[in-house]
């Protein structure tokens, strides 16, 4: 097929639908957003239109920056844990049979369904003392009491694992069907156990795919608000937290939109990082 | 014992049989070819062998000892993939010294080991290239390169050559034979391509449906083939049914050859006469008649088609003894018995 370089306006015009949702939907938000974060606050919830630099000032404290810390951290954790939980489980699920495959897919793809909310909610009965999954531990004699695991940082990264895994497979399952299975099988003739050759074959052929689920599921996480409320404790709350809190309860909408520039900012820059370091070790 | 030895083995998927019943012994050093059309269970076989797929029955002995329940990663053997299987995200020397860094080798003696083959397979040179910018029979090497790193007791290669065109196959088919005699290692090749087999192998295994249909060496294969299949599948043949006539003695195509019997105590038989000792003479004398449907003169060969009996059979003659027949003439055929065999079935 012969492709050759748009000549005239009209040649564009494909291009056109998506380019104006992107604009109405997306480019327009987000320069409003950066416009109130430099608005001067008015008591009482309104603001006046300004260039101030108090609300990006305010949030330069240790509260915050602590705040920030935390929210990047339990990002960078249930990327690493969706994703060390997912390759393996992926690669397994690529490796079986057809009808297998198809079940636990729709499973994971009904996991999508389910809002935020009836994911924290659903834990944080499973998590409880009077209904939790303790009590089963107990009848196993497992456990001498049953006790509660909420609010805890191990039942925010639960739940948020479990929220983004299906994400996480769904990225992996193309790029794990598509790598040649007699890979595998040559590293097994040369010598290396079936645990060395995934290792040493299947984790280091899927660098890209790798890097590329990192940063979705991180991104992924970073938004999160309800999951860390709803399951931890105030000092696993996140910046999204503060955001909603500020722009909702507060109605301190220059602040929250400071804070939410911020948090765009600080990810873009990881994520560019971590997207440069994949190159870096590419050319190597 | 030393060598392959395989006995008995058989291998089921589900209620079909792939592999029935194979016993076979490798001594140390060999050449073996296991040769058969698609489908005839040669890829399992190997599979086997590697311990990629376990057996159903039957049992697997290297070097004396049973490695039929053997992992692969413990049998210490290099194999060649069909697909190749060269890792993509290593490059040409961390390909080739994979099994050494797997085993804990030291950098420095997988360096020279890597100059080493990189040599041998007339690459030198080449330790820091991407695989993914080798042409087709440089990836060939590599992956070669790559199962002998650490000296294997037992060389295997899926159709090794089938991914490459004609002319560079035949010239890597005399490489890979001088390069096994050289290392003496016993070695096992699947191919569909007799020729392959011929050129490379001590000893050719014809498998069909299965099961071995004959194991020997490449000339005996040709000229003493152990049934019609064998007969037929390698080379070109000619399959001309023996039967008794009135007064018992085996006769073909209407004419009793001398030197020619019946298979012992079978009522009938064929006869495999290659095109090449097929002699066209005048009709009558005891010849077997038939009429010349078709010539065609291929350059290097002239065949010529002859109906006799309701059997066509193929004569070929070099452009020096070119026969003076012509589509319609009746000729007569002449069958040497020294360079025909009768086969039961
Ligand atoms: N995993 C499997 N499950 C079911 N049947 C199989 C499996 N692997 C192979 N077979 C069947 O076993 C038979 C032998 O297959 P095999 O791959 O050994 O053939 P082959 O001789 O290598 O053929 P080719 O020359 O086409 O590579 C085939 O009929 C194939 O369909
Ligand atoms: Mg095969």
């Amino acid at each position: 097929m012969r492709r050759e370089p748009p000549q005239r306006l009209a040649h564009y015009g494909p291009l056109f639908f998506p380019a104006g949702m992107l604009t109405v939907f997306f480019v327009v938000p987000f320069a409003t957003m950066i416009a109130v974060s430099f608005f001067q606050r008015q008591q009482g919830g309104f603001y006046t239109p300004a260039f101030v630099f108090d609300n990006y000032a305010r949030f330069l404290s240790l509260f915050f920056g602590k705040v920030l810390g935390f929210s990047l951290f339990l990002a960078v954790a249930v990327a690493v844990a969706c994703v060390v939980i997912g390759i393996p489980f992926t690669y397994l699920l690529s490796r079986s049979a057809r009808k297998i495959q198809i079940v636990w897919l729709v499973a994971l793809l009904s996991i999508l369904s389910l809002s935020e909310v009836m994911i924290g909610f659903a834990w944080s009965t499973l998590f409880s003392r009077t209904a939790g999954i303790t009590n089963l531990f107990v009848w196993l004699g497992l456990m001498a009491q049953a006790q509660a695991l909420t609010p805890s940082f191990g039942a925010v990264m639960t739940a948020m694992t479990y929220q983004a895994f299906p994400y996480t497979v769904l990225v992996l399952y193309p790029a794990l069907v598509r790598l040649d299975p007699t890979l595998t099988e040559a590293a097994r003739t040369l010598g290396a156990s079936p645990v060395k050759a995934f290792l040493t074959v299947v984790v280091p052929a899927l660098r890209n795919t790798i890097l590329a689920t990192l940063i979705m599921v991180f991104i992924f996480a970073l938004g999160s608000y309800l999951l860390p409320q709803l399951l931890g404790r105030p000092q696993h709350w996140t910046l999204s937290v503060l955001i909603t809190d500020q722009a909702i309860y507060q109605s301190n909408m220059p602040f929250a939109a400071a804070m939410a520039v911020f948090l765009v900012l600080v990810s873009l820059a990881l994520v560019g990082l971590a997207l440069y370091a994949g190159q870096q070790r590419q050319a190597k | 014992m030393s060598g392959l030895n395989l006995s008995h083995v058989t291998k089921q998927f589900g209620t079909f049989t792939a592999v029935n019943d194979v016993s076979l012994s490798v001594p140390d050093g060999t050449f073996v070819c296991l040769l058969g059309p698609s489908g005839c269970g040669k890829t399992t076989l190997m599979r086997m062998i590697a311990g990629l797929d376990l057996p159903t029955g039957g049992s697997i002995e290297l070097a004396g000892a049973d490695i039929t329940k053997v992992p692969t990663h413990k049998r210490d053997l290099g194999m060649v993939f069909q697909s190749l299987a060269l890792f993509p995200h290593l490059t040409v020397g961390e390909n080739i010294a994979y099994s050494l860094r797997i085993r804990g080798v030291a950098k420095d003696v997988q360096k020279k080991r890597i100059d080493e083959l990189l040599a041998m397979i007339h690459l030198p040179g080449f330790a820091d290239r991407s695989v993914a910018k080798l042409s087709g029979g440089q990836r060939q090497r590599v992956a070669i390169a790559r199962a002998l790193a650490i000296s294997p007791k037992l060389f295997l290669l899926d159709e090794p050559l089938s991914a490459l065109d004609a002319k560079l196959r035949e010239a890597m088919q005399v490489e890979l034979r001088q390069l096994q005699q050289r290392l003496g290692i016993t070695t096992i090749v699947v191919t569909h391509d007799q020729r392959e087999a011929m050129t490379m192998a001590d000893t050719v295994v014809v498998m069909n449906g299965g099961e071995i249909r004959q194991a020997a060496p490449p000339v005996d294969i040709y000229r003493r083939p152990a049934d019609s299949f064998v007969a037929d599948f390698i080379g070109q043949t000619n399959l001309l049914p023996v039967v008794p006539d009135g007064a018992g003695r085996a006769s073909v195509l209407g004419e009793v050859v001398e030197g020619i019997a019946l298979p012992t105590g079978a009522a009938k038989g064929t006869l495999s006469v290659r095109p090449e000792d097929v002699q066209l003479t005048a009709p009558g004398h005891g010849a077997i008649s038939g009429t010349v449907t078709f010539v065609r003169d291929l350059g290097g060969a002239i065949e010529t088609f002859v109906e006799a009996g309701g059997t066509q059979v193929i004569a070929v003659c070099s452009p020096r003894n070119r026969p003076d027949v012509s589509v319609g003439q009746s000729v007569g055929i002449r069958l040497d018995p020294a360079t025909s065999v009768v086969l039961a079935r």
